[in-house]
């Protein structure tokens, strides 16, 4: 898994609430055998219409917003399990996803797959959004060593949580499977005192 | 120290707690499907390592299966290719899967539970959010990624941390007309669709007790739809009476002593939850949903909220729906009975029952799909196919259909389809859909009207 340790980025807004996973990818590009190119499906039906034109007032389409941070509202990511979510927004470009609030299941697969959940007040969602529309080339700053999110044009920061787990894979690349597959002794020791 | 049902199947279940991390939490039971699953074996395949536990692994095709002519060869070219893998996955790692056409074959969380193979005290994992369905028997059951579906081949575990606990209590006795479906789709309108994250939800009180296994998955099926993780309901005589004689099921003297066991699965008294919630059962009627997410529901006969908020606003102009409206008379040419919500025998039972000796409304387009071949046959034992065509009624093949409309199945761009699913999302039955979320009795009588109709009026 790629490394994350820091980035200072522009962001791209999208403010809405209960972004569910299917708007994100919808069920009919979950034909895919492989990760690859879900970047192209990211919002489809938000980016698109019928018609396969693009939809200019949707913030990905505006050329004003640009950037490796997407900052959306509340509840981001809620409804399906499918990884595929997060790995359309990876693929898409995106490094880190800002809202108040995730679903359970996006921010562990966003975890899994190196793209940083970053939860704020919603009092700090407000003022991101605010700082991109008053200036779309506004930069954030993600520390993840330090667990600091910085709106650098307003000189404004707030502390965030994650795992102490999870920023130790972040931080060095390491994934579950290789950390569960050298427990393998103690998971065979623990199936042999089972009831069930 | 007082235990909840929760703690009790989770503490029994960990192999080893990381300090400052998560659990690794020891999983019974895998159930995979086409489509979450090829890149986690893709992954074992460049690690160079195969499945830890294939016993523990049983594999079905659901989600991207056509519902009719299942015999032929399956006409999109990618599907096949996706079902195809999932056999080659499975034969390689020595996996059981019931695909097409087996009498095994369904819907993951309709044929696992009706074979006996969801049992209580587990814990069961799937590469699907309404995994949380299985809770329904008492267990742990909970929706993974394609990673961890990945991690759980490795090493039957994942490292998961300690959800927080809540439980929702509904005591009373349900009104006339009012189904399992109802009694959470409530439970979500006045909760929020994030209430639950975080916490695994813990549903009790006589409605519960008093429900059918059928009506408790309904129940925890949706569970995912509040952002819990999982649902639970303790094991009881409902409980054990359904597993009985199933497949899969341990039998003689082995189900004798699970069940003793079973029997000690429940919340002590005075064990403590981070939250609490009461309903009265009388509160409840029929629900349906107005907006994109489930939690946007009301009940048949009441107005949509009046509520100004952008996300809200943009549900109801999807919909094309306003602030105040009634949605009693407004016309539906579509209707869904199927899914993991409710595509069990009950459902379709309290389907027929209504639609007996009834027609469909001319402009009504009406989808039956049972949630298994079990299911399925059970429909032709009982002689509802004949019920359901005589209504004029299309009755299809299992899978899950036009609930995420992966195949064929799919609702036209800005028509209004009353569905047993449960979602709602935008575009959710197809591009341009809009699903209004509702019991199989309400989608029933919907059909039947052509119409959104307070048919509580009508029962006897």
């Amino acid at each position: 898994m790629e490394k994350f340790i820091t980035l200072t980025h522009t962001a791209v807004p999208l403010e809405m609430e209960n972004i569910d996973t299917d708007q994100i990818i919808p069920a009919r590009f979950l034909k895919a055998t492989d990760k690859a190119g879900f970047g192209d499906n990211l919002f489809r039906d938000w980016r698109y219409d019928q018609e396969e034109n693009l939809k200019k007032n949707f913030p990905l389409n505006q050329e004003k917003y640009q950037g490796e941070i997407l900052v959306a509202g509340d509840n981001f990511g809620c409804g399906s399990s499918r990884e595929h979510a997060a790995w359309a927004i990876k693929a898409y470009g995106f490094k880190v996803v800002v809202s108040s609030y995730f679903a359970d299941i996006f921010k562990g697969n966003s975890l899994n797959n190196g793209l940083l959940p970053v939860q704020v007040s919603p009092n700090f969602l407000m003022e991101t959004f605010k700082a991109i529309e008053e200036k779309p080339t506004t930069k954030i700053k993600i520390d993840l060593e330090n667990q600091v999110i910085k709106l650098i044009d307003k000189n404004l920061e707030e502390k965030f949580e994650i795992d102490t787990y999870k920023k130790m894979c972040l931080i060095n690349g390491f994934d579950d499977i290789d950390f569960l597959v050298n427990k393998l002794d103690k998971i065979k020791t623990f199936e042999k005192h089972q009831t069930l | 120290m007082k235990k909840t049902l929760f703690d009790k199947i989770w503490d029994s279940h960990v192999v080893e707690s990381i300090p400052n991390g998560p659990d690794i939490l020891y999983i019974d039971k895998h159930l995979i499907h086409e489509v979450t699953s090829p890149q986690a074996f893709q992954e074992l395949k460049e690690r160079k390592i195969t499945v830890f536990r294939p016993d523990k692994t049983i594999a079905t095709a659901d989600h991207n299966t056509p519902t009719e002519n299942q015999h032929l060869p399956v006409k999109d070219l990618l599907s096949r290719k996706q079902l195809q893998e999932l056999t080659q996955n499975c034969k390689e790692n020595n996996i059981s899967l019931y695909g097409l056409g087996h009498p095994f074959n369904g819907i993951v969380h309709v044929m696992a539970p009706e074979l006996g193979i969801t049992q209580p005290g587990m814990t069961v994992v799937c590469g699907d959010s309404h995994t949380s369905t299985h809770g329904a028997f008492g267990t742990i059951s909970f929706g993974i990624g394609t990673s961890q579906v990945a991690q759980v081949f490795a090493s039957q575990s994942l490292l998961v941390e300690k959800p927080k606990k809540l439980r929702v209590n509904v005591n009373g006795k349900l009104k006339n007309g009012v189904t399992p479906k109802d009694v959470i789709l409530f439970i979500i309108s006045e909760l929020g669709t994030n209430s639950g994250t975080g916490y695994f939800c813990e549903y009790a009180g006589n409605v519960f007790e008093k429900m059918s296994m059928e009506g408790r998955m309904t129940v925890c099926n949706m569970s995912i739809e509040m952002g819990a993780r999982g649902g639970l309901i303790a094991p009881d005589e409902t409980t054990y009476n359904y597993l009985k004689g199933r497949e899969f099921a341990p039998k003689g003297e082995k189900f004798e002593q699970l069940q003793t066991y079973w029997e000690s699965l429940k919340t002590d008294e005075d064990a403590k939850f981070d939250q609490e919630y009461y309903f009265d059962a009388e509160e409840i009627e029929p629900m349906i949903t107005y907006g994109t997410n489930p939690g946007m529901g009301i009940k048949i006969t009441a107005t949509i909220p009046v509520n100004k908020n952008k996300s809200t606003e943009k549900a109801l102009d999807y919909m094309g729906f306003s602030p105040g409206e009634s949605l009693i008379n407004k016309p539906i040419n579509y209707i869904f009975i199927g899914s993991c919500t409710n595509s069990r025998i009950e459902d379709f039972r309290i389907a027929a029952h209504y639609i007996k000796g009834k027609q469909k409304a001319t402009n009504v387009n009406a989808l039956i799909v049972p949630g298994s071949q079990q299911v399925a046959a059970q429909i032709k034992a009982e002689g509802l196919h004949i019920i359901f065509e005589e209504a004029g009624f299309q009755l299809r093949q299992p899978g899950c259909s036009a609930c995420l409309a992966m195949n064929d199945d799919k609702i036209p761009a800005g028509e209004y389809c009353v569905s047993t699913s449960n979602r709602n999302f935008e575009g959710r039955q197809g591009q341009g859909s809009r699903t209004i979320l509702a019991s199989p009795l309400t989608a029933a009588a919907t059909a039947i009207a052509g119409k959104i109709v307070d048919f509580t009026k009508h029962l006897n």
